[in-house]
């Protein structure tokens, strides 16, 4: 059969097969992979607020960590007041704060704040999501709170696609080691944390940033004073 | 290729004769796609911080473009010459979903540290070139031949840039401090003598400039490279 491959007919026919069979492979591998993808984001975040916490997880370990580690969750709205009887994605740990912090169409006062209660070596402490911007796209992370809901004791950063090397360098461990020993609060009041260029970050609410990595430090700055004072909100109340 | 093709062309042409050698060895070196015909030149710049995510962009690369021109090549009788730069586009960008979908089902660790820039392979200029310049017009197993080529030419220049950057701009390779640590007050080896990485082989004018001297490099050692003006 002789086919005339420049006919208006013949291409068209050609593509429609194409993206028909393209589309189909294409659906049913991201139907299929669904599960799998979710189940590693899943843990993926466990691991990070067990990070938050000083406790080093794998991917293996890490969902059963989890259930030893975290207690309770909750979530309060941006007022610092406790939500009850939320639907089941919007429960603290279906919460997607990234979602959250992107959609413009949800209003600042509209927003989630989901918090977690772990016990570690006979401690309450509090884990509390953080999100912001970095230079080229998100930056999220966990910060552990101590039972006196003032001091920082632990961290776990993370970004998108902040440049390697520089800005990427916020989820090393000794950047966010940074963090620890901070307070959010000083005399019953929030305090912000600075993040600071001239090496004085030794001082008490001053952190040091990364060097050339100024935006990225400074959307840390931003993200954890923005986030903090929301939660300490609540925290003042119930204490 | 059907069968009593294949045993007509046994014969005529063994698997691996001197043509199909010169199809992977070429682009190599004296046809190589980013120093020779200078393709590419964008996963270049962006990946090469890492020698780490350089080498796993390169696998993606590898698989990408060995299946991309596998299929356009067995597609190459049917495609309508006046769509074929789309229907390119479309399979390299459907490998490419593959990939990323894969990785970030079977090995998650590997798809955050590539993040966006699985996206980025569908962009590289060197899998449309290859597919338009070659797999359209040769059969099945040549194209093969020329993707594992093309993608190994492509993958060590991307690693070596790699290697030369990570050394220079974080002191590591493959993450991994090899002059000390440089954490401040905590210095030790190299650093503690004074040593400073140098923070501009990071950024991105770098990995042309890396480039630059691989060029050179390659065309002062054969002259026949270089090109009459």
């Amino acid at each position: 059969m002789k086919v005339n491959k420049d006919a208006n007919g013949y291409t068209f026919a050609f593509s429609i097969i194409l993206v028909i069979v393209v589309g189909v492979i294409l659906s049913s591998l991201s139907i299929g992979l669904g599960p799998l993808k979710k189940a590693n984001v899943e843990v993926k975040k466990k691991m990070n607020i067990l990070s938050a916490l000083g406790v080093e997880s794998t991917r293996k370990d890490g969902s059963d960590k989890y259930e030893q580690f975290v207690n309770d969750s909750y979530v309060i709205s941006h007022n610092g007041v406790l939500q009850e009887n939320l639907p089941e994605e919007k429960q603290a740990f279906s919460l997607d704060v990234q979602k959250q912090f992107r959609d413009k169409t949800i209003k600042l006062e509209d927003r989630l704040y989901p918090i977690f209660e772990a016990e570690k070596e006979g401690e309450i402490l509090y884990v509390l999501p953080v999100v912001g911007k970095g230079l080229w796209g998100p930056i999220w992370g966990f910060i552990a709170l101590a039972d006196d809901f003032e001091t920082i004791v632990g961290t776990s950063f993370d970004h998108k696609g902040e440049t390697p090397g520089l800005g990427a360098e916020i989820s090393q461990s000794f950047f966010e080691n940074r963090y620890n020993g901070e307070k959010i609060a000083n005399n019953g009041s929030f305090t912000e944390i600075k993040v600071v260029q001239n090496g004085s970050g030794f001082e008490d609410q001053k952190v040091d940033g990364i060097t050339g990595g100024t935006i990225t430090s400074k959307g840390v700055e931003k993200m954890v004073n923005e986030t903090m004072e929301v939660y300490y909100k609540y925290f003042s109340k119930n204490k | 290729m059907s069968k009593t093709e294949e045993k007509l062309k046994a014969p005529s042409e063994p698997l691996f004769s001197k043509k199909n050698k010169r199809l992977i060895t070429d682009p190599l070196a004296d046809n190589n796609p980013i120093t020779i015909q200078v393709l590419g030149i964008c996963s270049a710049l962006a990946i090469t911080v890492q020698v780490e995510q350089a080498f796993w962009m390169s696998i993606s690369v590898i698989f990408v473009m060995v299946f991309g021109n596998l299929i356009v090549s067995l597609l190459r009788n049917l495609i309508p010459s006046r769509v074929r730069i789309i229907v390119q586009l479309v399979i390299v960008a459907s490998l490419v979903i593959i990939v990323n979908e894969s990785l970030q089902a079977f090995v998650p660790d590997v798809s955050e540290k590539l993040s966006v820039f699985v996206g980025l392979i569908i962009t590289n200029c060197i899998i449309m070139g290859r597919f338009e310049a070659f797999a359209m017009a040769n059969k099945p197993f040549p194209s093969i031949l020329d993707a594992i080529g093309n993608a190994i030419g492509y993958a060590w220049i991307l690693v070596l840039v790699a290697l030369v950057r990570e050394v220079l701009g974080s002191g590591k390779i493959w993450g991994a401090s090899i002059f000390g640590n440089n954490l401040p007050g905590e210095e030790s080896g190299l650093y503690a003598l004074g040593y400073v990485n140098n923070n501009m082989m990071i950024l991105p004018p770098m990995a042309l400039i890396v480039v630059g001297i691989i060029i050179w490099v390659q065309r002062s050692m054969n002259k026949e490279l270089v090109e009459e003006n």
